[in-house]
Formats: C-alpha cells, sequence, structure tokens
C-alpha cells in the first residue's frame, strides 16, 4: 500500500518536473527565434548604418544614400494615423464595454472585427478610390488614412477588452457618491484600464509602423524630403521593399540597415510608452 | 421617532423573477437598522432599492413607494445622482479607486464641487478621514495609492469616501463580512459613533453583529419581510417562530 502510493507519487513529480522543462523549452524557442531575428538584422543591418545613411534620401547605386526622408516620412504617416485612429478607436472601445450590450453594440463588434480581418491591401486600394484618385496624386494624407483604418478597430476592441477587466464594484463605488455616468467611464474606469488601453495601442502602432501593402498604392514612394501631406510621402517599409527588390548587393545592405532603423524604432516606441504608463497606484 | 425613509408596498423584479415581496418598513432617523436573513433573501437587493442602485441592472423593475424625507424617490424626474449623495453607500468588498488614498476620498467632493478652496478640500478629507477613525493610519502617507492599505483599512477608506459627501444616509453592505475580528470590531465601533450624525441601514449575515450594533432589526426570508422589531426584542422575544428558528441557528 505504501509503496504504490510512493510510487504514484514519484510518478506524479517527474511528470510535473517534465511538463514544467517541456514549458520552458517552447518558451525559450520562441524567444530566441526573435531573438535570432533581431541579432541577425542587427550584424547585416549594422555595416551599413552611418549618420549620412540616416539623413540622406535615396540616391543611385554608387552614390550612397539613405532613408532620412523616409523616416520622416514614416513618422508623419504614423502620427496623423495616430492622431486619427486612437482617439476614435478608445471612444468606441470605451462605448463598447460601457454602452454596448446591445444590438447596434454587437454590430459595432462584428464591424470592427471584420475590418481587423480585412487585409490591409484591401485598405489600400479602398483609400486609392476615395482619396488617391478625387485628389489625382498619391499622399502622405491617404497614406496616414489608410493606416488610421487599419488601426481603429485594433484599438477599439483591445479597449473593449481592457475596460471590461476593471471590476463593477469600482464602478458602483464611484456611482454610489453621486457620479453621473460619463465621469465614471471617463475619470475611474479609463485610468484603471490605462496601461492596458496603452498597451493596445502600443500593438497597433507597431502594426502600422510595420505595413508596407496599404501605402504601396497611397502613399507610393518619394526620393526626397517632404514636410506636407499632399505630396507623395517615403516611408520605411516601402523604402525597404526598394532597397531589397533592388539587383545590386549595396542595396540589399542598405535595405538591412532601414530595417534595424524601423525594429528599432517600434522598440524604442514600445518601451517608451511603458515607461509613461507604468503603474503609479 | 422621526422617520427617515418609509418603504410602502415595495415589489421587485429580476426581469420576470420576482425578488422582494410587498415589503413595507419605516426606517427612524439617527438610527441603525440591520437587515439579517440566509442568503439571496434579498437584503441586498432591497438594501440598493434606496439609493437606486438597481438602476444599472436593465431588467430590474420596482412598483411601491419608497420615501425619503418624504420624497419618493422613484417618482419620475428624480435626480439620481443628487439621491446616491444624499444616500451614500458601503460595499461588501472594499472598492477603492486606483489613485491616492486622499484622491479617494476627494473624489466625492470634486465630483460635487462640494468643496469651496484648496485647502477647504484638504480639510474636508481630513475630517472624513477622522471621522471613519483612520486618519491616525494614514496621514503620513496620503499621497500613495490606496491599495497598499490592509482589507480593514481599505473598507474605513470606503466608509470614509461615502462620508466625505455628507449624505445623510449610509448604506452598508456587509461592510465586515471579508474582515478579521479586529478590523471588524473598529468598523462596528465606527457605525455606533456615526449614529449621532447618519441614518445608518446595515445589511449582516452574522447575527452578533446585528444584536451588537443595531436599534432595530428586520428578518428577511424568500424576499419577504418575516418581522421587524426592536434589536433588543427580536433577540430576546421574537413575535415569528421563523424568527427565532434562524437566530437560534436551527436552519440558515
Amino acid at each position: 500500500m505504501a509503496n504504490t502510493e510512493q510510487s504514484v507519487h514519484r510518478k506524479r513529480r517527474i511528470v510535473n518536473s517534465l511538463m514544467t522543462i517541456l514549458t520552458a523549452a517552447c518558451a525559450v524557442f520562441a524567444t530566441s527565434i526573435l531573438l535570432f531575428i533581431i541579432s541577425y538584422i542587427a550584424i547585416q543591418g549594422f555595416s551599413s548604418l552611418s549618420f549620412q545613411f540616416l539623413t540622406d534620401t535615396p540616391k543611385p547605386v554608387g552614390e550612397g544614400g539613405g532613408i532620412g526622408n523616409a523616416i520622416v516620412g514614416s513618422a508623419m504617416m504614423t502620427a496623423l494615423a495616430v492622431v486619427l485612429g486612437l482617439p476614435v478607436g478608445i471612444a468606441a472601445g470605451v462605448y463598447l464595454a460601457e454602452y454596448g450590450k446591445n444590438w447596434f453594440g454587437n454590430i459595432v463588434r462584428f464591424v470592427a472585427d471584420t475590418l481587423i480581418g480585412i487585409p490591409s491591401i484591401i485598405i489600400g486600394i479602398f483609400i486609392y478610390t476615395l482619396v488617391v484618385m478625387p485628389m489625382g496624386r498619391q499622399s502622405g494624407l491617404a497614406g496616414g488614412l489608410a493606416l488610421a483604418i487599419i488601426m481603429l478597430p485594433i484599438v477599439a476592441r483591445t479597449t473593449e477588452e481592457m475596460i471590461r477587466l476593471v471590476p463593477n464594484s469600482m464602478r458602483e463605488g464611484a456611482l454610489a457618491l453621486g457620479a453621473p455616468q460619463w465621469r465614471v467611464s471617463w475619470n475611474i474606469v479609463l485610468p484603471a484600464a490605462a496601461s492596458g488601453i496603452a498597451t493596445g495601442a502600443m500593438l497597433a502602432i507597431a502594426r502600422i509602423t510595420g505595413e508596407t501593402a496599404p501605402l504601396l498604392f497611397t502613399a507610393l514612394n518619394s526620393r526626397f524630403y517632404n514636410f506636407f501631406y499632399d505630396q507623395p510621402m517615403s516611408s520605411l517599409t516601402v523604402q525597404i521593399y526598394n532597397y531589397a527588390t533592388g539587383p545590386f548587393e549595396v542595396e540589399h545592405a542598405m535595405a538591412w540597415a532601414a530595417t534595424l532603423i524601423l525594429v528599432g524604432l517600434i522598440l524604442v516606441i514600445n518601451i517608451f510608452v511603458r515607461f509613461l504608463t507604468r503603474k503609479k497606484f | 421617532m422621526e422617520s427617515k425613509i418609509s418603504i410602502s408596498n415595495l415589489d421587485f423584479f429580476y426581469g420576470k423573477a420576482q425578488a422582494l415581496f410587498d415589503i413595507t418598513l419605516e426606517i427612524p432617523e439617527r438610527q441603525i437598522v440591520a437587515f439579517i436573513g440566509p442568503s439571496g433573501c434579498g437584503k441586498s437587493t432591497f438594501l440598493r432599492t434606496l439609493n437606486r442602485m438597481n438602476d444599472t441592472i436593465p431588467i430590474a423593475s420596482v412598483t411601491g413607494t419608497v420615501m425619503i424625507d418624504g420624497e419618493d424617490i422613484y417618482k419620475a424626474g428624480t435626480d439620481v445622482v443628487a439621491l446616491r449623495r444624499k444616500v451614500g453607500m458601503v460595499f461588501q468588498k472594499s472598492n477603492p479607486f486606483p489613485k491616492s488614498i486622499f484622491d479617494n476620498v476627494a473624489y466625492g467632493i470634486r465630483i460635487n464641487g462640494i468643496h469651496t478652496s484648496k485647502a477647504d478640500l484638504a480639510a474636508r478629507v481630513q475630517k472624513a478621514l477622522a471621522d471613519a477613525a483612520l486618519w491616525d493610519e494614514v496621514k503620513d502617507r496620503l499621497t500613495t495609492s490606496a491599495f497598499g492599505l490592509s482589507g480593514g483599512q481599505q473598507q474605513r477608506l470606503c466608509i470614509a469616501r461615502a462620508l466625505a459627501v455628507q449624505p445623510e444616509v449610509i448604506l452598508m453592505d456587509e461592510p465586515a463580512s471579508a474582515l478579521d475580528p479586529i478590523a471588524t470590531q473598529k468598523i462596528e465601533e465606527l457605525v455606533v459613533e456615526l449614529k449621532r450624525e447618519y441614518t445608518i441601514v446595515i445589511v449582516t449575515h452574522n447575527m452578533q453583529q446585528a444584536a451588537r450594533v443595531s436599534d432595530k432589526t428586520a428578518f428577511f426570508m424568500l424576499g419577504k419581510l418575516i418581522e421587524y422589531n426592536p434589536t433588543q426584542k427580536m433577540f430576546t422575544n421574537p413575535d415569528e417562530k421563523l424568527t427565532e428558528d434562524y437566530i437560534t441557528g436551527r436552519f440558515g
């Protein structure tokens, strides 16, 4: 009797350690792929990095050239998308979580989920028809709009999820003090969900910063510095695409360097927002 | 004794399911009334009809009248926000906001625009914390997170928060049920202390607690008010056999 019990215990301990090792191995595997990608990009890209590369515009092969205008273009279009998409997305998420338990909310939720699933190139074509054709040319505005549309449903749905995690007792506490519903949503629920919402927004920003397809139709590209939204605009992703598909080795090296910059920028944004929204209370 | 709240023929429904049946009850001013009864008997539901917290449940409906200071709070056009300022509430689980200790207490004052200046706000926060017997424990860390307080302190913080908006009635939904005996004792002493200024309605599972703090006790079962009498009488010589059975622990 004692023996069987002992062997059962032993078996359970062994299975337990095996499973722990297995899950740990999977975790290491998953992160090591990421580390491998990042270090490979770093190794490949680092040799072509220089101050000139970061500030120059693209030039004919053999004359150097860089990604200065692409960095500016990406930043401007991402900024436009954030300005347009983030407030609307967060507000829509608040609505869905706090007031959207009805047929209308269900429709909005369904539409948002569908929009998330639409391939980004289709959004590019949509903006092409709606903005680029009437304007007669590609522009930073069209690119930013396309990115905003991609961002909007992601932000709305993650905001909704995060707000649902705020315990109802907190809402009741505020209501019981005589707070009107909108104030409860605005200065109790929203701050309580802030770090989660910021994380969702970060994911959305990282996603749109990495988008290429919707920009091909809408912002096109530019060989020059361009600070106006009504003109075609360069972006890091499209520039990487151009360099990477070029026939020359020098261009490939510059594609790696641009990739390194893109990944680095996304990382910096992430760390910065983490820092801003770290839990204070 | 003057009645602060008088409830007559109150029925309450969750959708089609009736949760309260024909409740008629008078709550005297500046007294403590305890609601006791087995789980699911409707005592919490009833408590929440008194500040219309049940409004947040879409399928809930109420018939009958609840008069506070002679005003029917279910009358069309009642300002629920003003009502809840007058009838404060403390919940079973302490629910501080994710803010500092100071901001938690200041929240109700700020949203209702009660204070006249920054100094006045600080004074009101201090008074509320002092009235909730918490000031001495937190005065040196007002700007730190409310989540850093112990369970008992959090609950007293929630009481301070409710007091800060100067209500006339305080509803307490099992305020000490999640606390240890020492914290419970502090809350009970506080409740008795608060009676001087406030009308208090307290739901409790703990019969000794009802006996210790309340002036009158109402016993509920299956959504019906079985008996309502002075606490002294309730616990020594109840009118109803059911009350006696419950109090002596024969069921529930």
